[in-house]
């Protein structure tokens, strides 16, 4: 359990440490928040589908979310070879503890960001629907954080240079974004669009908090809980045993 | 302490290691010397658990590191060829991670800690952030980490590579200190001869997976009718160089230095 602690600790301390990279790392949410939440507000209006701020912020968290907690596993990459991890992988603690105590660091650290966004969204003019449920929203977050952290487990283990990791960001990350429905509304898609989203986990994730900060749900709340729980759970299975099979 | 005999790695139709066999007694610092891609960190990571040998036979104060993998864990530290610090946090605080994760109790943790630190002569910069440390420092912290756990057997992979000859010597000396202090068997390698020559009480040459040469620094020189041990060590290894094909690691390893500026 200690080790599970200090491990968790760890990543919790690299991210209140790194103040430069908390503020670099909202740029991108911003952008899409402001840019896009004012920019397509208009035509989102006169479609007669209300203020595209308010449906575009669930959509920004999730990204911010996704980010932060895909990209801790991901970085398994660099920390086995020049980073701590090794030092840790050769220690006398079971490999799942490590693995365990790493990505609850990790997740953790995405809610955190998560929760910064919604800040943000809050400034730029977000107002939640229904105060009371707003902790709800907590969480699908930490469900969100939980499945791309142990996917991003899985994947980092795996790679074995610099090349794949760009490749698991333009074919991977990008798309899990652009197809979960972060950016336009899941109803009277074309058929292969619907096919894809719905095969998307973030799509749940987003339509879970959509449904808690905006009361309009395209899935149904209780779906997406089920999803996220069952691909979270099966992605942390799979993701501890290739985290097992790291040689260095 | 550390007995290795019989023993084979094989990647694919790659012989890594061909039946290498050799022993290290309690105590002792033992160089293992050989030049590039003749498999002595292939050696180092399957006495250190990290790699499972193809057959033959080892053993770590009297364990096998294959069956009893913790407990061998338990009697050994490690420094890396590659940094595996965390520089976001404090010395103090790599330290203490390492504790927890080597189970010293919290007490004994502490005080170790806190001398080692001051022998590595790193007291002073304890609360500072360990990227802010130069190549030499960090190594320090490094082999410091490695005795917090009171090991049996400290491995050193390549530990000066990168460092001035000051560092270099300073490092030496402390190693040398804390192996007549604490009774630590030491396993090292390095490129620099000369180090070797000093420090070792006992070498042992590898190439192509095979042990060609073992001894005292003083026995390999007399067995080649050399003066110095780098001359030793050509005409046991010859002077063809060896052209590794660059893995994964090594462009990764470019892309490191790239980021650092050249600096370790």
């Amino acid at each position: 359990m200690s080790a599970i602690y200090i491990l968790w600790l760890r990543e919790l301390k690299r991210y209140t440490r790194s103040r430069v990279q908390i503020v670099a790392s909202l740029g991108q949410p911003m952008l899409y928040l402001l840019v896009l939440g004012f920019g397509m507000g208009p035509v989102f209006q006169r479609a007669g589908a209300g203020s595209y701020l308010q449906f575009v912020a669930p959509g920004v968290i999730g990204m911010t979310v996704l980010f932060s907690s895909i990209f801790s596993g991901l970085g398994l990459l660099w920390d086995r070879q020049f980073g701590f991890l090794k030092e840790t992988l050769v220690a006398p603690v079971p490999r799942l503890q490590i693995m365990i105590g790493r990505t609850l660091g990790g997740a953790t650290v995405a809610v955190i960001q998560g929760l910064l966004v919604t800040l943000v969204c809050v400034i730029a003019g977000f107002r939640p629907v229904n105060l009371v449920i707003f902790p709800v929203v907590l969480v699908f977050m930490i469900l969100i954080a939980a499945v791309f952290a142990a996917l991003g487990v899985a994947i980092g283990s795996s790679l074995q240079d610099m090349q794949g990791f760009q490749l698991i960001m333009n074919f991977l990350v990008m798309p899990i974004f652009f197809l979960s429905g972060a950016l336009f509304p899941l109803a009277g898609l074309p058929k292969a669009l619907t096919w894809a989203t719905s095969a998307d986990p973030l799509s749940y994730g987003i339509d879970g908090m959509r449904s808690v900060l905006l009361g309009v749900s395209h899935y149904g709340a209780a779906l997406d809980v089920e999803v996220l729980v069952v691909v979270a759970a099966v992605l942390l299975v799979f993701g501890a045993h290739r985290f097992s099979k790291i040689e260095i | 302490m550390i007995r290795v005999s019989h023993l084979v790695k094989t990647f694919g139709t790659f012989t890594a290691v061909n039946d290498v066999s050799f022993d290290v007694a309690e105590g002792e610092i033992f160089a293992f010397l050989g030049p590039n891609g003749a498999g002595k960190t292939t050696t180092i990571k399957m006495l250190t658990t990290m790699l499972k040998p193809t057959s033959g036979e080892m053993e770590l104060d009297g364990l096998d590191p294959r069956v009893h993998q913790n407990e061998a864990r338990q009697r050994f530290g490690i420094v890396f060829q590659d940094p595996s610090l965390d520089g976001d946090l404090t010395a103090a605080e790599n330290m203490e991670i390492h504790g927890v994760l080597y189970h010293v109790p919290r007490k004994v943790r502490h005080q170790r800690s806190e001398e080692l630190l001051k022998l590595f002569e790193l007291w002073d910069r304890r609360g500072d952030q360990v990227k802010k440390f130069s190549g030499g420092m960090k190594r320090r912290l490094e082999i410091a980490r490695g005795f917090l756990h009171t090991p049996k057997i400290l491995f050193l992979d390549e530990p000066t590579l990168g460092l001035d000859p000051q560092s270099r010597n300073q490092l030496w000396t402390h190693v040398k200190k804390i192996n007549e202090t604490e009774r630590v068997t030491v396993f090292l390698t390095t490129h620099y001869m000369d180090e070797a020559d000093r420090v070792a009480h006992r070498i042992g040459v590898i190439d192509h997976g095979k042990l060609v040469a073992q001894g005292t620094p003083k026995a390999i020189k007399e067995q080649t009718c050399t003066e110095n041990l780098e001359d030793a060590f050509l005409k046991l290894t010859g002077s063809t160089i060896r052209e590794e094909s660059a893995g994964a690691a090594d462009q990764m390893r470019q892309f490191a230095k790239m980021w650092s500026g050249g600096r370790r």
